[in-house]
């Protein structure tokens, strides 16, 4: 009896004690920083002001959340685009390709996504693969201009972000009951109603899960911009990092990360608002 | 034709090369209560899922309330389906689970209203319609699952082992009270199943299934009491098969060896010398008898007693006759004899009531 609840305390006190000291710690600490001001000599001073908030709602800054939110948005549309149906298909194959396919899905992981990055590049360059093959086909004159467009970084992220989209589906999907289509089928549904009617209510869980892990990375992976997009394509991730890293304002870099997480909060509180509590438990 | 609701002819469908429906022909009569009666695998729901359209033919047709159904799809047939698990969509109550067709068919939403809460009436669910199918028990929610197809008013209502989700108590009342519905609306039904029990007391006809072929077609009194073959008697209630040797033959007697004794059976299936036959007794026309009730038993078999099974409502006896062959007797208490008391070991005399015997061709297909 003993023993188990020193091994149920320790189980549980470990994984909190770390979150307390490396996720929660470090957030309160960004909190206080985003009230605090900087000047030119220290990272930061003590001394509260709003200022770092009330620049955020400066044009600069907001034609970047604009530009970052656009941006999320149209790579988790594309990755749900993509990926939805695939993880549809998946579900449907005999057990041996399943494992396969999902296999394939994980396998990029094994290496760095900076290194995969880097491989876009020789795709996409002026003198890169994809031009070359198109040349020498004639089906284009002059090479394709992809690299440092905002279509580049969104070809880096998608391509980065797509299992993260694919595997929350697919575990939803592996738990629906197929007999519920047919079912749909049966009753005289067409394929758009089944589609809208039973497929996407009994997935919307799965889908949320999939908007969760790529729309706040879409606006953070700052190193896929950098490399792909060049200096034109500035998003909120970059511009954190170069305000911690290069303008060495801590503040200002806190405040913005604070405005990212309050994005994804309201985004959460708009799906537990949605969804009736029932429905939650049930998927 | 006219009669006919569904018609099948010369269907045929494998999987991977595997055929599992041979050559079937049916036919539905309109308004009747058909069961598809086989062990799994016999490719009764196969033939069902063909009918609702989620299976393709290889050959041959459907024809249903007149119309070729060849590449007609499932949500354009008139038919609806009550899945094994009832497949009520989750996200949905009970109210917009039974509307469901109905919107699909952009029916008024007034009309949906009346057709849905007058079919939850007819179920008695008219109180639950708010609920969620989670909130329901298994037998709430078949007859939601019943609801929602029959609201359609399809020309056949298929139910895929319907009861088999129930304990047997629930089994037993909703098959009461879904014969009666049938009954009560008059529309055809075609339920597949595995439970004779089942199939014999809900049934107008029973199609008895066997590796993908339809070994007879009957009333359930037909199947049970005049099988044709030997798969037939022996899936269809408890049978006691008797080795028999014909002697002589005409077209009305056969005389015949059994067990070492020389008798005489009606030949209403016209056997001749040459063929191989089998008997079959059930055990309930299998009469046992003390030594010492009996004064001659020369047309009677002796047996010892190996095993007494008490029922309840019966008493089962397998008994050895004397070649070593067993058989199972059922015998009812009733007030003229309350000798049924055997214990193990007893000698018996064993006799059938006679020309309750089937005569059957060993070699029949089936």
């Amino acid at each position: 009896m003993l023993k188990d609840n020193i091994f149920k305390f320790s189980a549980i006190g470990i994984v909190a004690g770390w979150l307390f000291l490396f996720a929660l710690l470090p957030l309160l600490g960004i909190i206080v920083f985003s009230f605090l001001q900087h000047d030119a000599n220290h990272f930061y001073i003590w001394q509260f002001t709003w200022q770092n908030y009330q620049q955020l709602l400066s044009l600069p800054y907001l034609k970047i959340f604009w530009h970052s939110i656009k941006l999320a948005f149209s790579v988790t549309l594309v990755c749900l685009i993509l990926g939805y149906p695939f993880a549809y298909c998946l579900t449907k194959l005999t057990p041996k390709y399943k494992s396969l396919m999902a296999l394939l899905v994980v396998i990029p992981f094994w290496t760095s996504s900076l290194l995969r990055s880097f491989a876009i590049i020789t795709l996409i360059q002026a003198n890169g693969i994809i031009n070359t093959i198109l040349l020498n086909l004639h089906i284009i004159h002059q090479p394709l201009q992809l690299m440092y467009t905002n279509l580049a970084v969104l070809i880096g992220l998608v391509y980065n972000l797509l299992p993260f989209v694919i595997l929350p589906l697919f575990a939803n999907m592996e738990k629906l009951d197929l007999r519920l289509l047919e079912a749909a089928r049966d009753l005289g549904a067409n394929q758009l109603t089944v589609f809208m009617r039973v497929l996407l209510p009994l997935t919307r869980s799965g889908i949320f899960s999939a908007v969760l892990l790529t729309f706040l990375p879409a606006m953070t992976l700052f190193y896929i911009p950098d490399l792909l997009g060049g200096a034109k394509s500035l998003l909120l991730g970059n511009v954190i990092q170069m305000t911690f890293l290069s303008a060495r304002n801590w503040p200002m870099g806190a405040a913005l990360g604070i405005s990212l997480t309050l994005i994804m909060s309201l985004l959460l509180i708009y799906y537990l608002r949605s969804t009736p509590k029932q429905q939650r438990e049930a998927l | 034709m006219k009669n006919n609701i569904i018609e099948i002819n010369g269907l045929c469908k494998s999987f991977n090369g595997e055929p599992v429906l041979t050559n079937i022909d049916l036919k539905v009569k309109r308004g009747e209560f058909l069961t598809l009666l086989g062990p799994s695998g016999c490719g009764k729901t196969t033939l069902l899922r063909l009918i609702s359209g989620f299976e393709t033919l290889d050959s041959g047709q459907i024809i249903i309330a007149g119309e070729n159904m060849a590449g007609v799809p499932a949500n354009q047939r008139q038919v609806n389906t009550v899945f094994q698990s009832y497949a009520l969509f989750p996200h949905m109550n009970v109210y917009d689970n039974v509307a469901f067709g109905l919107k699909c068919q952009k029916i008024e939403r007034v009309q949906i209203e009346k057709r849905v809460m007058a079919v939850l009436e007819k179920v008695h669910l008219e109180k639950f319609a708010k609920r969620k199918p989670q909130q329901l028990s298994g037998g709430q929610q078949q007859r939601v699952a019943i609801a929602r197809a029959l609201v359609n008013e399809p020309y056949v209502l298929l139910l895929d082992e319907p009861m088999s989700a129930l304990d047997y108590r629930l089994r037993k009342k909703m098959q009461i009270e879904l014969k009666a519905l049938q009954r009560d609306l008059g529309t055809t039904f075609v339920l597949v199943t595995h439970d004779q029990e089942e199939a014999l007391s809900m049934a107008d006809r029973v199609a008895v299934m066997e590796h993908g072929v339809i070994t007879q077609l009957g009333t359930p009194r037909q199947v049970y009491e005049k099988p044709e073959n030997i798969s037939v008697a022996s899936f269809i209630g408890e049978a006691n098969f008797l080795d028999t040797q014909i002697i002589s033959a005409n077209d009305k007697r056969l005389e015949v060896a059994i067990e070492g004794k020389v008798i005489e059976l009606k030949n209403p299936r016209k056997f001749t010398k040459e063929q191989d036959i089998v008997t079959l007794v059930r055990p309930e026309d299998l009469k046992v008898w003390s030594i010492n009730e009996v004064e001659q038993g020369d047309k009677m078999y002796r047996a010892k007693v190996e095993e007494v099974i008490y029922k309840g409502s019966t008493v089962d006896l397998i008994v050895v006759l004397d070649s070593g062959t067993k058989l199972l007797a059922a015998a009812f208490f009733d007030e003229n004899d309350d000798e049924l008391l055997y214990k193990i070991g007893e000698a018996v005399w064993v006799e059938w009531y006679p020309g309750w015997e089937v005569v059957l061709d060993k070699n029949a297909q089936g």
